[in-house]
């Protein structure tokens, strides 16, 4: 058990790409840390750094106190579960389990221990003198994260290991590895480009965009505070609506178009305003802050809810409203979109940063 | 139509098939039968015109004497005992074959796991011994042999042959299909390179190890220029020269009784390695493991 610290992490490939473009934070002892960002922007290479499966380019890698910059994988005292499981597939599921520990001269006496007690943990008993070939998908991503917990790491690395499954087992073994973690309390970092598994696993959330670290925090924070634009629309489904609005002189905020949404702001120069589906509504809003015309371009009805695809002002922009239960307004019915103060996010529109 | 009674369905013309397998079958078999019968008659019942085609009653007489003494022209011995031969060529096949095997798992090993410099370099080098063909570096190789002293042994037999351009170049593509993760996985395990070539890569390359075993096992087996330059020695003959020995070209008679029971004992050991592993051999062909 011990956290993991990263210390203005730099990687650049052979090829000249800077993957990770020094990147700092900790994982503090016993947390479930969730790495998440479009594909392409470094995850994989952070975690690997971290894993000593790449070779660091300029900052420091600690877990507990050790600096493991120089250090062998072996040595570093990780466990890592891949994408595609990596399961030796000539050995049976209790070699694949048993092999790591072997290598480190575990007794034999000490390996059945473990191992047993790790395939009752997971209910992969009765599958331990099968080869990998014999297991279901959902199988073998168990013998996977077996593996990993028999070592008893300092922690685990997990790159995308749901992304193979469908999607109900997703939603299955994104709940066990969260229980998992929780019960053995092991360090863990976890990535992941998909937002949900991201908002639901982790006790804090990294996000990534193009190599640098576009905010930390906790799921909630992240998902109710964001930091640019880029996490606003990444982090929430469907995304924030964000659109561009200018100030005049006097602070009142007003579309492309001319039309006025009621807020207003000291900023200077213009503005990106966020603001996410599930905060509008259509119906009256007592004390409404945020309050613009449109038109109904599209109802999408997904049975508890409905999605109003609404054009605001004369020309757009079209933005989403998350309406409760059924609404059947047909398109081109005139109304009114309406959110509260707290609902509105305020980005600038050179930087895409809040302010 | 009547009810059914169970048969297979038989399309029409399904015999069709079944005589092209059977012609071909004979058409395979009958020298091998008419060689096995030539072994079984004295040298006059071969010579008259046309040979019978049932076996006479010289069998054990012929295959007695080629094992145990050997053969020649015209009464002449001028060969080893085809058992002696059989063991020279058997010894040879197999240090080519396993000698092959070992090396080139080791070169694909180093070529496709590590980060060696001229690592491409060094893999084009040997890509390109593959297109040529032996006899063009027969003379040097001889030269080489010659001054190390290897003339006239088992080492100047096989050693010559064991580097491999075509099993290196075949391990290569196999070890290449093994995903990195596998490999990273391994690290992550604390396997070093000697355990993770011992524990993963040589288990994954059995089915792919035993095709080449095969192929290279016939190919030791059937050398014959080689051994011809590097052999002066009636101990070390091969089969293969031993056959070619007993065919006397220079006007003596030739036993061709003998010759032909030699030939068919000559194929009996790759016939054998290839209906042993035939189950390995075609799942190393067609399929990986993984
Ligand atoms: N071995 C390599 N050599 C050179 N460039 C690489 C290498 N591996 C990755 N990259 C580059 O580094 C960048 C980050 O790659 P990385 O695999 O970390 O992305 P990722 O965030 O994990 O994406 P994904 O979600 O698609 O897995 C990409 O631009 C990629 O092309
Ligand atoms: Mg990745």
């Amino acid at each position: 058990m011990a956290e993991v610290r990263l210390n203005g992490v730099r990687k650049v490939y052979a090829g000249g790409v800077e993957a990770v473009k020094g990147v700092s934070f900790t994982v503090p002892d016993k947390t479930f840390c969730v790495l998440v960002g479009p594909s392409g922007c470094g995850k994989s290479t952070l975690l690997r750094l971290v894993a000593g499966l790449e070779t660091i380019t300029s900052g420091d890698v600690l877990i507990g106190d050790d600096r493991v910059n120089d250090k062998d994988p072996s040595d570093r005292d990780i466990a890592m579960v891949f994408q595609n499981y990596a399961l030796y597939p000539h050995m049976s599921v209790y070699e694949n389990m048993a092999y790591g520990l072997k290598n480190r001269g575990t007794s034999k006496a000490d390996i059945d221990k473990r191992v047993k007690e790790a395939a009752k943990i997971l209910a992969i008993e009765g599958f331990l003198n099968r080869k990998p070939r014999q297991l279901s998908g959902g199988q073998r991503q168990r013998v996977a994260m077996g593996r990993a917990i028999v070592r008893q790491p300092k922690a685990f690395l997990f790159d995308e290991p749901l992304s193979n499954l469908d999607a109900k087992l997703r939603v299955q073994m994104r709940v066990e590895i969260r229980k998992l973690q929780r019960n053995l309390g092991v360090t863990s970092i976890y990535v992941t480009h998909d937002q949900l598994e991201a908002m639901t696993l982790g006790d804090m959330l990294v996000v990534m965009n193009g190599g640098v670290i576009e905010q930390i925090g906790s799921p909630l924070e992240v998902y109710a505070d964001p930091a640019s634009t880029f996490v606003a629309t990444f982090i929430g489904s469907p995304p924030m609506n964000v659109f561009p609005v200018s100030v005049d002189g006097a602070g009142i905020l007003s579309l492309a178009d001319g039309t006025r949404v009621g807020a207003t702001s000291d900023h200077k120069g213009d503005l990106l305003l966020g603001l996410r589906p599930e905060n509008l509504t259509i119906d009256d809003l007592p004390g409404a802050t945020f309050v613009a015309t449109g038109r109904v371009a599209l109802m999408e009805p997904l049975g508890a809810e409905t999605l109003a695809y609404i054009t605001l002002g004369t020309s757009g922009p079209e933005i989403i409203v998350r309406l409760q239960g059924h609404a059947t307004q047909p398109p081109g019915t005139p109304v009114t979109v309406r959110a509260a103060a707290s609902a509105i996010h305020r980005f600038d529109a050179k930087t895409g940063r809040k302010v | 139509m009547a009810a059914s009674t169970g048969d297979t369905y038989r399309p029409k013309g399904y015999w069709v098939p079944h005589v092209v397998i059977a012609v071909g079958i004979l058409i395979t078999a009958f020298p091998l039968w008419v060689a096995f019968v030539a072994s079984t008659l004295t040298l006059g019942q071969i010579s008259q015109a046309p040979m019978q085609l049932w076996p006479g009653d010289q069998f054990w007489v012929v295959w007695k004497d080629v094992l145990e003494v050997g053969g020649g022209g015209g009464g002449r011995i001028i060969t080893a005992p085809v058992s002696t031969m059989m063991w020279n060529s058997f010894v040879m096949a197999m240090v080519i074959a396993v000698g092959k095997i070992v090396i080139s798992l080791m070169s694909a090993y180093a070529i496709v796991f590590f980060r060696v410099p001229f690592r491409t370099f060094f893999f084009w080098m040997i890509f390109v011994t593959l297109m040529l063909p032996v006899e063009v570096r027969i003379i040097p190789t001889l030269q080489v042999v010659s001054d190390l002293g290897m003339l006239n042994s088992f080492a100047g037999l096989t050693v010559p042959l064991i580097a491999s351009a075509t099993a290196t170049f075949m391990f290569r593509q196999f070890f290449m299909t093994i995903p990195d993760e596998l490999v990273e996985a391994a690290k992550i395990d604390g396997a070093g390179p000697v355990r993770f070539f011992f524990d993963i890569v040589l288990p994954l390359s059995r089915t792919t190890i035993a095709a080449l075993f095969v192929i290279l096992f016939i190919y030791g087996w059937n050398q014959y220029l080689w051994p011809l330059l590097v052999t002066t020695n009636q101990n070390l003959d091969t089969v293969v020269i031993g056959l070619a020995k007993q065919i006397d070209t220079a006007g003596g008679v030739t036993e061709w009784n003998k010759v032909m029971a030699t030939a068919l004992l000559a194929l009996l050991p790759p016939m054998l390695v290839v209906i042993l592993m035939q189950r390995w051999f075609v799942k190393g062909l067609v399929e990986t493991e993984k």
